[in-house]
């Protein structure tokens, strides 16, 4: 492509009158456009998605927001409100309801194609993660995952080696494909905007997997990739019993959601989609509070980037005392119902 | 119900145990004389596809388990470890030291394995600990058209080519039914692998491990990402001690987290 000629004319009008050669006319003819991948379900829009828009932002040119599935009008008139979005496409057909990634896959290429976009952004989600490399293979693209910072329209910063290395990379790719990390850009506030809400194309792609069922843990407590306050137990919780005994009243006193150490998941302790780190949840909240938690490396790649970190372990030489801002040295078991009193009782 | 022809890619990673250390060039991580091992979810790939066959799972039974690695050299240290756990053969696709191949590059050359080797069932890791892209399988998926199950906790074979599929998704499970030929790739709490027994490891020796070049699949290695730098991260400074759980709210309020 023509690095330099984009990024003049991705940015800034041409002078008018100004002679052209024809490499640079095809990049003004392909001004910087994004879409913004967003989530549903059952109708209802994924607030965390519409982080995509705050990414698309910070790119620079067109913003605009896609959503499918079975019903979706309500979801995108949501999203319309969003500040600086122009533009939400919308598909509904039953078949994009599941997000299968073989029929949504060919449904967002079909998409991109159509709408001539530069850049495409999702979030890494379970569904982005799943969804987004098969878009980028089937337009030969090299997606960029998981990115923390965007430099410019074709640089970008995200973690490497469980997050103790972060590289910058720069895409050649004409079509920029790439998944944000959540925690990484704020959420997008309703606004005054008022996008205009149209219909995608529909290539009515084949479904060639069929959703079967799904079991998904039912809580009460904030969501973990979002919540302000997390508290995670580890093996020093020793059993699922006392897990739920120790970790839940100290969650509820604080608002927090819960999480768990892989240990704590392998051991049945909690479920597995509480694991925070590397192959888990990475999540960024006010305070972090690792209860029976040594700090592994792929634990820590997942919440080190949280604002404060506060661990309780018995064993002072954990290396979760070298990243917490405050550590209490000691038995989880007496600590942990102590300070889930002095919080309520702070409250009260 | 067709036999399983599974192709199982593996990665040659730095161990997961060792902290990498950013280069003083600020081009990349220290590699040199560190310990490097099999990627931990690719050893979750192969022990599924020998388990597959053991438990005699698929109806159609399993004809071939085949490994492929490309790397440099040493990368055929793990296609042995992935031969002494139980795949039947492997294949090396030789890449030059220090040059590294992108996810797509990897999904089209696996594309081109997977349609000389036959294969009906393609096993990959969900993501590499080194790069943590978590795409190779998903592109793969999408270049050969076939369906995709990602983050598999299980796997089960039904009749008529159908495989059933539960994968970890936020919040849960999810679970899928889709056809053969298919891609799976796999998650932590898929299995356990086995460690290699010293019988095993030298009857891997005399296993057959075919050496290959991306020319020979008609590919030539292109870069679509430059790497600008690569550094640290900031550093985190601990905060120190507390006696009680009372210096501990106090600490905690001190700097509004509470």
């Amino acid at each position: 492509m023509f690095p330099a000629a984009t990024k003049f004319f991705g940015r800034v009008s041409p002078p008018v009158g100004h002679c052209v050669s024809g490499a640079s006319r095809s990049a003004i003819g392909r001004r910087l456009s994004t879409l913004a991948v967003l989530e549903q379900r059952g109708g209802q829009l994924k607030h965390g998605s519409l982080r995509s828009f705050t990414a698309a932002q910070k790119l620079g040119g067109h913003v605009h927001g896609f959503i499918a599935g079975s019903k979706v009008t309500a979801a995108a008139e949501e999203a319309a409100h969003m500040d600086g979005v122009e533009q939400i496409t919308t598909v509904e057909n039953e078949i994009y309801e599941k997000g299968l990634p073989e029929s949504y896959a060919q449904l967002l290429v079909d998409n991109i194609k159509k709408g001539n976009y530069t850049h495409v952004v999702a979030s890494h989600t379970a569904f982005g993660k799943s969804i987004l490399p098969r878009v980028a293979a089937l337009l030969d693209s090299q997606q960029i995952s998981d990115v923390t910072s965007i430099e410019d329209e074709k640089t970008f910063v995200r973690p490497i080696y469980a997050g103790n290395a972060i590289a910058t990379v720069e895409s050649s790719d004409p079509v920029k494909i790439i998944t944000i990390r959540g925690t990484a850009f704020a959420p997008a506030a309703p606004g005054s905007g008022s996008a205009t809400v149209v219909p995608g194309a529909d290539p009515k792609a084949e479904a060639t997997s069929e959703w079967v069922s799904e079991d998904l843990a039912k809580s009460d407590r904030p969501d973990l990739a979002t919540a302000s306050k997390v508290v995670s137990g580890g093996r020093g919780l020793k059993s699922k019993q006392d897990f739920d005994k120790v970790m839940l009243p100290l969650a509820d006193a604080l608002g927090a959601a819960v999480g768990a150490s892989r240990a704590a998941v392998d051991s049945g302790y909690a479920d597995n989609s509480l694991q925070v780190g590397q192959t888990g949840k990475v999540v960024a909240p006010q305070l972090y509070m690792a209860v029976g938690i040594s700090g592994a490396i792929q634990h820590l790649a997942g919440m080190k980037d949280s604002k404060v970190i506060a661990a309780i372990n018995k064993d002072a030489d954990a290396p979760i005392f070298q990243v917490a801002d405050v550590g209490l040295v000691g038995d989880l078991f007496e600590k942990v119902p102590e300070l889930t009193g002095k919080i309520r009782n702070s409250k009260a | 119900m067709s036999a399983l022809r599974i192709l199982v890619p593996v990665k040659r990673v730095i161990d997961y145990a060792v902290k990498p250390r950013v280069n003083k060039a600020q081009t990349g991580v220290e590699t040199a004389g560190v310990k490097h091992s099999m990627n931990p979810f690719d050893e979750l790939s192969i022990e599924e596809s020998v388990r597959i066959r053991e438990k005699k799972r698929a109806p159609g039974g399993v004809e071939d388990i085949c490994a492929i690695s490309a790397g440099p050299a040493k990368a055929q240290d793990i296609l042995r470890t992935a031969m002494a756990m139980g795949a039947d053969r492997a294949i090396h696709v030789e890449v030059k030291e220090g040059e590294e191949l992108e996810p797509l590059m990897v999904a089209k050359l696996l594309k081109k394995a997977a349609e000389q080797q036959k294969s009906n069932l393609v096993v990959l890791g969900k993501q590499s600990i080194d790069d943590d892209a978590g795409q190779t399988g998903q592109m793969l998926a999408g270049l050969l058209g076939w369906p995709q199950a990602t983050q598999a906790s299980k796997v089960e074979f039904g009749e008529g080519d159908s495989v059933v599929v539960t994968q970890e998704v936020d919040g849960g499970v999810e679970t899928i039914r889709a056809k053969l030929p298919m891609v799976v790739t796999t998650d932590l709490r898929l299995n356990e692998p086995r460690y290699a027994s010293l019988p095993n490891i030298m009857k891997a020796k005399k296993k057959k491990l075919e050496k290959m070049t991306l020319e020979d699949f008609g590919l030539a290695n292109e870069k679509r990402l430059k790497v600008l730098k690569v550094t640290e991260p900031p550093a985190r400074q601990g905060g120190g001690k507390v006696e009680d759980v009372d210096g501990l709210v106090s600490k905690l309020k001190e700097m509004g987290a509470l």
